[in-house]
């Protein structure tokens, strides 16, 4: 009973270092200049009535926050990364008032993505990556849900509906699960990041994309910031 | 005699009126398949030959909506023209004297059967590059149905004794066959253009990115990409796209210059019927060049793209017509007599009848 409670302590210990021992890379992403203003979608007759209250729906290119903080860059591990490991929670995309949300994903090869249609309308979803296979399903029913996982790594994979021109979005693949999408307000946070030397990658559809080296050992909390430049 | 046999005929009035009744219907085909990708709907309709599982024929109307729409009624429309298109074949293997004429409307049948196989492979396969096919197979089905339209027409016919050879005719089919080749390529173009699904490659006109000739180094495409604010979703731009573009401006040109030749030659030298063909032709393609410029200012806005299409087609079939008929006239066969015993071949049976 002893050597068992003994061996047990020593396991808890050893998974706490473990755990103890992964280091985080967080951090911001702005953007200096000013973007062209957002485009107006007509959402037509049929999606419109999703949006009450005259709620204006434009495209997202640049979502920019109070502090210039730039949403929607896909922050991930360039080079160092081993292959394998285990994203935090199965990514998910929604169609939700004839709008993909969120507008970017990311998500781990071989590792299914959700695909769910929220809307009582149908639509098609159509991948059109270049380093994986092509594919286009239809969802017709409001609750619909499919999985679909790619080989590959891809940054970014283009998702849109053909049946809503307007409707498209962005999924970053990578073949390890350290990899964030910055929030509205510009920030990101990659946990669990094994110690070694890295390279990060701030990557932005109009934006552009920048790169910086890293050096990670145990435990380490770095501060990551970025700064793209509006076109 | 047979009591049952069918006389064959060169002459058949109502099968020339069904030829053109085809021809006006192709002709829409071409409007309505172009507003499927103007639309981007081209894969809206991710199954083949069924709709989302549905027999096609009976795909409910009230899921007929946003790209749906477009790309359903199109392969509808399609099937209507098939079923036309086998009407007329039938109707000229019974009743056409012309052999020929018959193994046209087999052709006809054939080529409208590939063009729907082609339009539904697009589909499944998930290749842009079929579009392209299917595109051009379009342009090319149209100018034979009005082919066959010509051919079954009393003009064709029965001959037109005033009509002369003259050195200026001779020129004008040169200068035709000449502006068929180069509209079919400027169509083959403007299909590779559409099916790169990127929208415009080049948003200014008569400028292009505000030059002459614009750059196209890695960098300026990528400050084409980062500056465009696209509504729907499109493929980046390319350099080989602002080539492309740019050709086809060059061939536009060129064409405005071919056909201004023609006209020039033949508006004061040759018999009405070519006048008149030669005056739609320059219309034609006037309204063809404002088509093009009205597409890139309306940011390749799904009508007019469309119209721009459909009257490239009209542009060709033109100038087909005016090549056939140019030929006909030049080879001397319509001031040819009917010979005296002409064979009449029955429907199975072939007789000489007197004199």
């Amino acid at each position: 009973m002893k050597s068992y409670i003994t061996g047990l302590s020593v396991a808890i210990l050893a998974g706490s270092l473990q755990v103890g021992s992964a280091a985080e890379i967080s951090g911001k992403v702005t953007l200096k200049g000013d973007p062209k203003p957002e485009v107006p979608i007509d959402l037509g007759p049929m999606c419109g009535p999703l949006h009450p209250g005259g709620e204006k729906v434009t495209t997202r290119h640049f979502v920019v926050g109070p502090d210039h903080g730039l949403a929607n860059v896909f922050v991930y591990i360039k080079e160092g990364a081993k292959k394998g490991g285990e994203p935090a929670e199965q990514p998910l995309l929604d169609q939700k008032g004839c709008l993909y949300e969120p507008y970017v994903l990311g998500a781990m090869t071989g590792k299914p993505v959700k695909i769910r249609n929220s809307d009582p309308l149908m639509h098609n979803v159509h991948a059109t990556p270049k380093n994986n296979p092509e594919f286009n399903f239809a969802q017709a029913l409001q609750g619909q849900v499919n999985e679909k996982a790619f080989t590959t790594p891809e940054v970014l994979v283009r998702m849109k509906c053909d049946v809503h021109p307007w409707m498209f979005a962005y999924i970053g693949v990578c073949d390890h699960p350290y990899y964030a999408v910055t929030g509205k307000d510009g920030s990101f946070k990659i946990p669990n990041v094994p110690a070694g030397n890295y390279t990060i990658e701030a990557f932005h559809l109009k934006a552009g994309a920048k790169a910086e080296k890293l050096t990670l050992s145990d435990s380490d909390k770095k501060t990551l910031n970025f700064e793209l430049n509006a076109p | 005699m047979n009591c049952c046999s069918i006389v064959r005929t060169k002459n058949n009035p109502w099968l020339h009126r069904f030829a053109v009744l085809l021809a006006v219907s192709v002709l829409g085909l071409l409007c309505v398949g172009g507003l499927v990708t103007s639309h981007g709907a081209g894969m809206a309709v991710p199954d083949w030959p069924n709709t989302f599982g549905y027999n096609m024929f009976f795909f409910p109307i009230s899921k007929w909506v946003g790209g749906i729409f477009y790309e359903h009624s199109h392969r509808l429309y399609a099937s209507a023209v098939g079923f036309l298109t086998i009407i007329l074949a039938a109707w000229l293997w019974i009743k056409e004297e012309r052999r020929w004429l018959r193994w046209l409307g087999v052709f006809a049948l054939f080529a409208v059967v590939l063009q729907g196989v082609l339009g539904g492979l697009r589909v499944v396969w998930m290749k842009d590059q079929i579009g392209i096919f299917h595109a051009a197979l379009a342009q090319m089905f149209f100018c034979l149905v009005c082919a066959i339209a010509l051919f079954s027409a009393r003009w064709w016919t029965e001959g037109q004794p005033h009509l002369v050879n003259s050195p200026a005719l001779a020129t004008v089919r040169k200068l035709a066959i000449f502006g068929s080749v180069l509209i079919f390529l400027q169509l083959l173009l403007g299909a590779t253009m559409r099916h790169q699904h990127a929208g415009l490659a080049i948003p200014d006109f008569p400028a292009a990115y505000g030059r002459f000739w614009p750059a196209t180094d890695p960098a300026s495409v990528a400050r084409y990409n980062q500056l465009r604010a696209e509504v729907i979703a499109l493929n980046p731009i390319t350099s080989s796209q602002i080539w492309l573009q740019m050709a086809h401006r060059i061939v536009a040109v060129s064409i405005l210059i071919v056909v201004g030749c023609t006209a020039t030659v033949g508006l004061r030298s040759v018999a009405r019927p070519f006048r008149s063909l030669l005056w739609a032709w320059s219309a034609l393609i006037l309204i063809q060049l404002g088509l093009g410029a009205a597409t890139i200012w309306t940011n390749k806005s799904a009508d007019v793209a469309t119209a721009h299409v459909a009257v490239g087609g009209l542009s060709l079939a033109t100038a087909v017509l005016l090549v056939l008929m140019s030929s006909r006239v030049l080879r001397g066969e319509l001031s040819s007599v009917e010979p005296e015993r002409a064979p009449v071949e029955s429907f199975g049976q072939r007789q000489e009848v007197p004199a």
